[in-house]
């Protein structure tokens, strides 16, 4: 058993294939979407947590590359610049995994990598920008 | 047993001053009682470090020859336009000012990832920025345009001068609307969400000095992460706000206007800042020692985040809408436990200040007051006080 956080980047024809139902049909992956953006006849992007046999998820990555599908890995995406943080804070309300949290008592700004999802919620939030998106592929 | 602050000063030079936080002071008072923390402690460091949006720089770039009348004329910094209603190479950069071509809020919510507070935290940096001028021309100012780079060392005065600092106390942001907003205290999630907030509670100046006892005119502060003064009482300062049993504002009251030489400042103590939606600001850091004078002193210097309540304003309706609701009021204690309950539901609370660089500065006062580096000055003039009957009002112009 294998499971993975994976960005999906749809490419326009691939929008309106149900690709999620045949991963799960056909490769018997459980997917949780964790963020989507789809929209028809757009390129769509996508982060799933994928869970499954090893195997089978080799295989579904295989498939999903035929069918035109860009796949990204997930842990460079998000990356916290500590040097320009000014720990405020304020992140820590909007971050829905607990990965970007404030320690207390003492208050301080911390970054869990493994527990970020890259729903990308901290970029819009934060107010001096230290938090970066990197997309690098895997 | 009253001190003077030339009694404080001469103990610093002798190197036998004690010089607290505030924070350690609440632990101080907790442990020797009031009269004892009073004999004991000389001063008591403060700090805050938060968005500032009443902050800005006065520069005097020196003449160039020919020699160009900037004032009245129109003066980009790295495109961000400065005010030049003033003699020929004086210019005021506000930090929300951005761009002309900054798209604002036309694709909201826009982003307003560059404004005046940025170009400040680059000149502090020790960066050039680029200056673009066009005025009309005079038989003594000739010259019509100028274009180059300058950094700090490269012209006459650079003065940071806020007409508004150091807000004593701040509201608690919610919204009770079903639709995202986007804010001066950030992003507020629909149907009360989440709750902003924004004061660094028991390490803040004027929560650590509630009645204005020691801070006034003249009084030499941390600012920006070098030296400054307290030049006036900062615009909208409402001394006359609702206050707690122990003194203490449950509102946004006192303000300060502070200046200082931008030169010996730096770039981690004055951030450029964007709010998503709302604009630009600059995150200031100001940290002011205060006098242990007497007993009376000491007791407000030991506050707590306990005692400090803030009051929760609705962001989508009452305050755009000046209603003056409060939806109730919270403890920093809660705020900064991250829950806080408003009419009988949890929302979880951040906030928008650094607590961790406040305490920062808080302690670097200590040291350079320790290390004596940094004296203490008399205030020349007090600020007015919760018994002057001076007040912050709403807009009494006319309206057409």
């Amino acid at each position: 058993m294998s499971k993975q956080k994976i960005v999906l980047k749809y490419p326009t024809h691939v929008v309106e294939e149900p690709v999620i139902y045949n991963l799960v049909k056909d490769f018997d992956l459980k997917v949780n979407i964790l963020k989507a953006d789809i929209s028809p006849r757009k390129e769509g992007r996508m982060v799933v947590e994928i869970e499954g046999d090893q195997e089978k998820y080799l295989k579904a990555v295989d498939w999903l590359k035929e069918q035109g599908l860009g796949i990204f890995g997930l842990q460079q995406q998000i990356v916290w610049r500590e040097d320009l943080c000014t720990e405020c804070g304020s992140c820590s309300a909007f971050c829905p995994t607990g990965a970007l949290e404030i320690q207390r008592p003492e208050m301080r700004v911390n970054f869990n990598e493994s527990k970020c999802v890259a729903c990308e919620h901290c970029l819009m939030v934060c107010p001096v920008r230290a938090i970066e998106a990197i997309k690098e592929e895997t | 047993m009253a001190k003077t602050i030339g009694e404080i000063n001469e103990r610093i030079r002798k190197g036998e001053a004690v010089v607290v936080t505030a924070e350690e002071m609440v632990s101080v008072v907790e442990e020797k009682g009031v009269s004892e923390a009073a004999r004991e402690v000389d001063v008591v460091t403060t700090g805050t470090f938060g968005p500032m949006c009443s902050s800005g720089a006065y520069f005097n770039t020196g003449h160039t020859a020919p020699k160009i009348k900037l004032g009245g004329g129109r003066v980009f910094l790295n495109d961000v336009p400065a005010y030049t209603g003033l003699a020929a190479v004086d210019l005021y950069l506000g930090c929300t000012a951005i761009p002309d071509d900054d798209p604002r809020n036309r694709d909201h919510p826009g982003d307003f990832r560059y404004g005046g507070g940025h170009v400040i935290e680059e000149l502090v940096s020790g960066k050039e920025v680029k200056i673009e001028a066009e005025s009309y021309g005079t038989d003594c100012y000739p010259r019509r345009r100028l274009e180059g780079y300058f950094d700090l060392s490269s012209i006459n005065e650079a003065v940071l001068f806020n007409p508004r600092n150091a807000y004593q106390n701040y509201a608690v942001a919610v919204n009770t609307s079903s639709r995202t907003i986007y804010t001066y205290m950030g992003i507020l999630k629909p149907d009360m969400g989440n709750a902003n907030f924004c004061s660094a509670g028991q390490l803040s100046p004027l929560l650590n000095d509630p009645m204005y006892l020691t801070v006034g005119i003249g009084s030499k502060v941390f600012l920006g992460g070098g030296v400054g003064y307290v030049a006036w009482h900062g615009t909208q300062h409402n001394p006359s706000a609702p206050r707690g049993d122990n003194g203490i504002p449950q509102a946004p009251a006192g303000t300060l206007s502070l200046i200082g030489d931008l030169k010996g400042m730096n770039g981690r103590w004055l951030r450029g800042t964007s709010y998503l939606g709302y604009g630009t600001t600059m995150t200031v850091g100001v940290g002011i020692p205060i006098p242990v004078l007497n007993e009376e002193v000491c007791r407000c210097t030991a506050v707590k985040d306990r005692d400090i309540y803030a009051p929760v304003i609705e962001y989508s309706h009452d305050f755009p809408q000046a209603t003056g609701k409060i939806l109730g009021k919270v403890s920093y204690a809660d705020l900064k436990n991250g829950r806080i309950t408003v009419e009988g539901r949890e929302v979880p609370s951040a906030p928008l200040s650094s607590y961790p660089r406040a305490k920062e500065i808080a302690g670097i006062l200590k040291d350079w007051i320790e290390q004596k580096q940094f004296y203490l000055t008399e205030p020349v003039k007090g600020i007015p006080g919760p018994d002057s009957g001076y007040a912050q009002q709403p807009f009494k112009g006319r309206q057409v």
